[in-house]
């Protein structure tokens, strides 16, 4: 540590970001809620068992048996195995495409997150520390991508670009930012003026480590929690565009693109369309009593 | 006040020239737009004539200069499966996307503002978890499976009414509950929570303490001041509905905008789509201009901001 640094150091040892102490007392006052601590055991189940997902299913979900179509949930098959939840169209097993389907789910929810949280948050800092021309730029690009009726935009550049899981994760993932960018920049206007950091740039620390060091542990946590309700809004907008047919291509299982297989045989096998749809109102309820728990744990304040 | 409503105008224009930006290099995304608009069965003599035709030989700058004349002066190409121009085709079927996004604000406006007062007032009551619940899970929900279990309990189960298509009353309940559901869920809770912030302000406290009763106290003095965030809202959930209304739609075969431009992105008919994007984002640009016009009689401060 040179002799900057510890000057710095001095004056910043109680103003920074929240210690190792204070993230453990707020983890107990999010355990005593009741709400998020049943969204966290419900978003760490469906984790747990998309990773453990082939020791738990009971069936290949890939595995085919067209002489049993479409039998209902509970029914046995010849040797004593039971399909708890029915079989589709194909003779597949829906428990095990249902468990299946939270890979696709969580894996484009966690990567889009994390491309557009990482965007959302350079550009929040960038435009809120900065000011001037640069956050006019930046604002009005956040207001022509809210201009965009976002399912559509995403509809028209994946019918260009072609159905992948990496054509979704980019898509999702980059036209989601303004949320953070906009909280962030919020947080970052009231930063710029609180002491440590004026105390920082005064003993001469360069822009980006008062960025980097000072400023954005502090508008980390509003960050955690925006990006935690957003996670609940990607699984749902993954699922739509697999329903449309243009997510994540079959056979893989997906939520939506199963739900759009039960579409079709609606009258006669009411359990296709149902079970998929659960697994996402499940999961996303989860997360989202989770979010809202961390919410009003961290930053009570919030508005979203 | 007049400056801020003109910088918010001239605002308004400059989000429409972003929107026409992106609408035109969604088509570039993948370099040569040709083979996207083309039947893949062309052959080369072909794809060389519309290449010329198309004016694709000219530098991307020239290109999109040429398609900002054409939109604002509404021209935006001829639909290549309908052969009519694109933006009559959307303008057609924009009554029908209107139709469903006011049913389902009013919808949504009609429950969630009464159950969020109800909610605030009757605090940590019965009525208060069920309506918090009920918010809960509307807004957990997927606007495309809501949709789907509608139709299996009301259409196949009991025939109560149809699934598909636009016509009387009967026909737009299930859209428009399935459209609104999340807004209304949005707008309940932004309702309870701004009216309890309300309440506990001391002008309340003086207005009870001066014997008004409780119900002008909520219904006048409170909700007036609650209002204004809702007001915002409804704004920006207007985007949400134009976007819901594009799964809604297709699910229910819905004649609007939103079912036209996915079978546009399926039959690869660029021109109509990027007519129906440009006209959705253009009607909620607008809709937030006027927005923001209501918010300054509201809240008059924002004007000399």
């Amino acid at each position: 540590m040179n002799h900057h640094e510890a000057a710095e150091s001095l004056v910043l040892v109680r103003a920074g970001a929240r210690g190792e102490h204070e993230w453990l007392a707020l983890l107990g006052r999010l355990v005593r809620r009741r709400t998020a601590l049943f969204g966290l055991a419900v978003v760490l189940l469906v984790v747990v068992g998309a990773i453990v997902a082939p020791l738990i299913s009971p069936f290949d979900p890939l595995e085919q048996d067209l002489v049993h179509r479409l039998r209902a949930p509970g029914w046995q098959d010849a040797s004593g195995r039971v399909h708890l939840l029915g079989t589709d169209h194909l003779g597949r097993d829906i428990l095990a495409r249902v468990i299946y389907g939270s890979r696709i789910a969580l894996l484009v929810g966690c990567a889009a997150v994390a491309i557009s949280g990482a965007l959302g948050m350079a550009i929040g800092l960038v435009s809120g520390y900065f000011g001037g021309w640069v956050d006019d730029v930046f604002m009005r690009l956040a207001d022509i991508q809210l201009a965009f009726p976002f399912i559509l935009l995403a509809i028209a550049v994946i019918g260009v670009l072609g159905p992948s899981l990496w054509n979704i994760i980019v898509v999702i993932g980059v036209s989601s930012w303004v949320i953070y960018a906009r909280i962030v920049r919020g947080e970052v206007l009231s930063l710029r003026e609180r002491e440590f950091v004026q105390a920082a740039i005064a003993l001469g620390s360069g822009d980006g480590r008062v960025l980097v060091r000072h400023v954005l542990p502090n508008a980390f946590t509003p960050w955690l929690v925006v990006a935690t309700l957003d996670m609940a809004r990607v699984i749902v907008v993954e699922s739509a565009l697999s329903f449309l047919g243009l997510g994540v291509q079959p056979p893989t299982p997906t939520w939506g693109g199963m739900l759009a297989d039960g579409r079709v045989y609606l009258s006669t096998a009411w359990w296709l369309a149902t079970f998929p749809g659960l697994a996402i109102l499940i999961t996303v309820l989860g997360i989202n009593l989770f979010g809202d728990g961390l919410r009003d744990t961290l930053d009570p304040r919030l508005k979203v | 006040m007049n400056t801020f409503l003109i910088r918010r105008f001239l605002q308004s224009l400059l989000v429409l020239l972003g929107v026409s930006a992106v609408v035109f290099f969604i088509l570039h995304l993948t370099g040569d737009p040709t083979l996207l608009l083309l039947p893949p069965d062309a052959t080369a003599e072909e794809i060389t004539r519309f290449r010329q035709v198309m004016g694709f030989n000219d530098p991307v700058v020239v290109q999109y200069l040429r398609f900002l004349k054409g939109a604002v002066q509404g021209n935006f190409g001829e639909s290549l499966r309908h052969g009519e121009p694109a933006l009559d085709l959307v303008i057609e079927r924009m009554p029908a996307t209107f139709e469903l996004t006011a049913a389902a604000l009013a919808i949504a406006l009609c429950l969630a503002i009464p159950s969020g007062i109800v909610s605030a007032v009757k605090r940590n009551t019965l009525v208060d978890y069920v309506s918090t619940v009920v918010a809960l899970l509307g807004q957990s929900m997927p606007t495309f499976w809501l949709g789907i279990m509608l139709i299996l309990v009301f259409s196949v189960r009991f025939h109560l009414l149809p699934s598909s298509g636009r016509g009387d009353l009967a026909h737009l309940i299930l859209p428009a509950i399935t459209l609104g559901l999340f807004t209304t869920a949005r707008i309940t809770r932004l309702t309870r929570s701004g009216m309890l912030e309300v309440l506990g302000q001391d002008y309340i406290r003086t207005a009870r303490a001066k014997g008004v009763s409780e119900p002008p106290v909520v219904w006048k003095h409170a909700l007036k001041n609650a209002a204004i965030p809702i007001v915002t809202i409804v704004g920006i959930e207007l985007g949400t509905l134009l976007g819901g209304a594009v799964i809604t739609e297709t699910i229910f075969a819905w004649p609007g905008v939103g079912r036209l431009s996915v079978q546009a992105i399926y039959n690869r008919d660029f021109p109509l789509v990027q007519a129906a994007v440009f006209l959705l984002a253009a009607t909620f640009v607008a809709v937030n201009l006027l927005v923001d016009v209501i918010y300054t009689y509201l809240d008059p401060r924002i004007r000399f901001r």
